[in-house]
């Protein structure tokens, strides 16, 4: 018999439910930690998508027909001879009407719609560029041109982001909390249940250190056990997760956020277990310990 | 043989030997000391109570007043009526209970001024036989009796050579791998005794250890507690068995309504 099972700690009621309780926090640890790293993976691109780009909107014209090409042309002579701007496209009708397709549908012709022209600008990294006078310039030859610079609303999506993330992380460090809660209970009704024993172990010289091992040591296997246990049904779901959105389509998929986690993301929800035994020895081992030192 | 018939294997004319043979054992010596240690205020004693009283809550005082020393090697009878404290001394003189005045000297050192952490050593150097043995019956008998052992963080084949060698001494290597509950009382109580003298206590308190066996039984019981003492363990063995008090003849410390009177020996009567 090896020096830890002295205290038939197996034989508890709590062998064998902590297991699946705390398997359940650790699923929905799981998934909150997935989707605070698919947060952050999304925020990640859309940053570098959107970061270094402004788009320009030449409206058509209220009357006297549509935009014709030699404005279009001179505006874009305009932006490319513009410090700090590194390229600038237009958009072609059909590119146009694919943007409008998830929301319009198939039932409406984009070409009838009186669209603005869009034009896609790329701006060179760290050089200046000046958007109000750039718009008051392009104004001058379409009147009503916008330059979109993208930060406002970007930030507006950043802020809900981080506050998902946020959220994320509070429900991970409550279900923590739980899980210790969990443990503290546990133990102290192992005490209770085994005061005999113990009581008999001191008798007999054993250490308060030693008594303690034996409860942390069972903490951590639970813990493990329903770490495990919590874990297979959550890499489950995100398998499912990522299936789902690969089927979705590519319309929504580009504001979707990231589900193909990256390989830290992994690593951090495989060691969700052996947190879990790691916060239940240490729990247990504090609490047996302050427990019994109020013991005669 | 007698052993076999009556289920145990420390009757006493198969007995005589074992003296030598206890001696040869390698019974573990406690580790901060086996035997009791000369002392400066503590007097030269095994345990020395003064002026020691304890109460539950706000009840009445259990034990008033007990002045008591116990010295090493010595073989002692507690007895006294049911209620009048016995069983409360015994957990005092065990540790299990801080008085609520008094002091209490084991092996020279003041218990009260032990620090917990220190308390296990102490606590090492007594065995005790409960009245209801307290074996663990999750664990084989042979785990049972290595408990105080493996609490005192032993090496496991020093303890496995240790237990067998002592399991054997009572009677018990065919039981070794037995869970008490499939043993019969007299069985059980050799476990239990063989796990309060694996660790070669100083002391050894044995709380009504002939109260659940017959007369002949507990007869050997007394043989087996006096090959100990010869040993040099210090011996105090509570019990109402008044013949066997008489019988042996060994001093008596009495316990009446809490209070301690000491009654010396008489001539034993074999």
């Amino acid at each position: 018999m090896a020096g830890t099972s002295t205290l038939p700690l197996d034989q508890d009621g709590s062998a064998r439910f902590l297991p699946w309780l705390i398997g359940l926090m650790v699923f929905l640890a799981a998934l909150a930690t997935g989707a605070g790293f698919a947060i952050d993976m999304t925020l990640i691109r859309w940053d570098d998508g959107l970061r270094g780009t402004l788009t320009v909107q030449l409206p058509q014209p209220a009357i006297g027909g549509p935009l014709s090409a030699a404005s279009v042309d001179q505006a874009l002579l305009l932006l490319r001879s513009t410090a700090g701007v590194t390229s600038a496209a237009a958009l072609d009708a059909s590119a146009e009407a694919a943007l409008l397709q998830p929301w319009l549908g198939d039932s409406v012709e984009a070409g009838q719609l009186p669209l603005p022209v869009l034009i896609d600008v790329q701006r060179a990294e760290g050089v200046p560029l000046d958007v109000a006078d750039l718009t008051r310039r392009l104004a001058a030859i379409v009147p009503g041109t916008t330059v979109e610079t993208h930060g406002a609303w970007l930030e507006q999506l950043f802020r809900v982001a981080r506050l998902i993330e946020i959220g994320a992380a509070l429900v991970v460090t409550l279900i923590g909390t739980v899980a210790v809660l969990t443990v503290i209970f546990t133990t102290r009704t192992g005490l209770m249940i085994h005061a005999p024993i113990v009581d008999l172990l001191h008798v007999m010289g054993a250490g308060d250190t030693y008594i303690a091992r034996q409860f942390q040591w069972q903490a951590f296997r639970l813990g493990l056990r329903g770490g495990i246990i919590g874990l297979v049904p959550a890499f489950v779901a995100f398998g499912a997760l990522e299936f789902a959105a690969a089927q979705g389509g590519s319309g929504a998929a580009d504001l979707a956020p990231e589900l193909s986690l990256p390989l830290l993301a992994w690593l951090v929800i495989g060691l969700l277990p052996l947190a879990m035994g790691l916060v239940g020895l240490v729990t247990a081992r504090v609490t047996v310990l302050r427990t019994l030192a109020r013991m005669p | 043989m007698l052993a076999q018939t009556a289920g145990i294997g420390y009757a006493k004319e198969q007995f005589a030997p074992t003296v030598a043979a206890a001696a040869r054992l390698r019974l573990h010596p406690s580790r901060t000391g086996a035997w009791a240690r000369p002392d400066r205020e503590g007097g030269t004693g095994v345990v020395r109570l003064e002026n020691v009283a304890l109460r539950y809550g706000r009840g009445p005082e259990v034990l008033q007043d007990v002045n008591l020393e116990l010295e090493a090697g010595a073989f002692h009878f507690l007895t006294g009526a049911s209620g009048a404290g016995k069983s409360t001394l015994l957990r005092v003189l065990y540790l299990a209970e801080r008085p609520t005045r008094g002091r209490v000297w084991m092996f020279g050192q003041d218990a009260a001024g032990v620090a917990r952490a220190d308390l296990p050593a102490l606590r090492r150097q007594i065995g005790v036989v409960f009245q209801d043995f307290r074996l663990l019956d999750h664990l084989s008998a042979l785990d049972n009796v290595a408990l105080p052992l493996r609490v005192a963080g032993i090496d496991e084949a020093v303890i496995k050579e240790h237990v067998v060698d002592l399991l054997r001494w009572v009677g018990l290597e065919d039981y070794l791998d037995v869970r008490p509950s499939r043993l019969s009382g007299g069985q059980q109580q050799r476990v239990a005794i063989a796990r309060a003298i694996i660790n070669r206590p100083s002391l050894l308190l044995a709380d009504e250890p002939t109260g659940n066996v017959d007369d002949l039984i507990g007869l050997r019981l007394l043989y087996l507690f006096e090959e100990l003492n010869r040993l040099g363990t210090t011996i105090v063995i509570a019990t109402h068995n008044a013949a066997l008090i008489e019988r042996f003849g060994y001093s008596t410390i009495l316990l009446r309504d809490g209070r301690v009177t000491m009654r010396p020996g008489t001539a034993r009567k074999l």
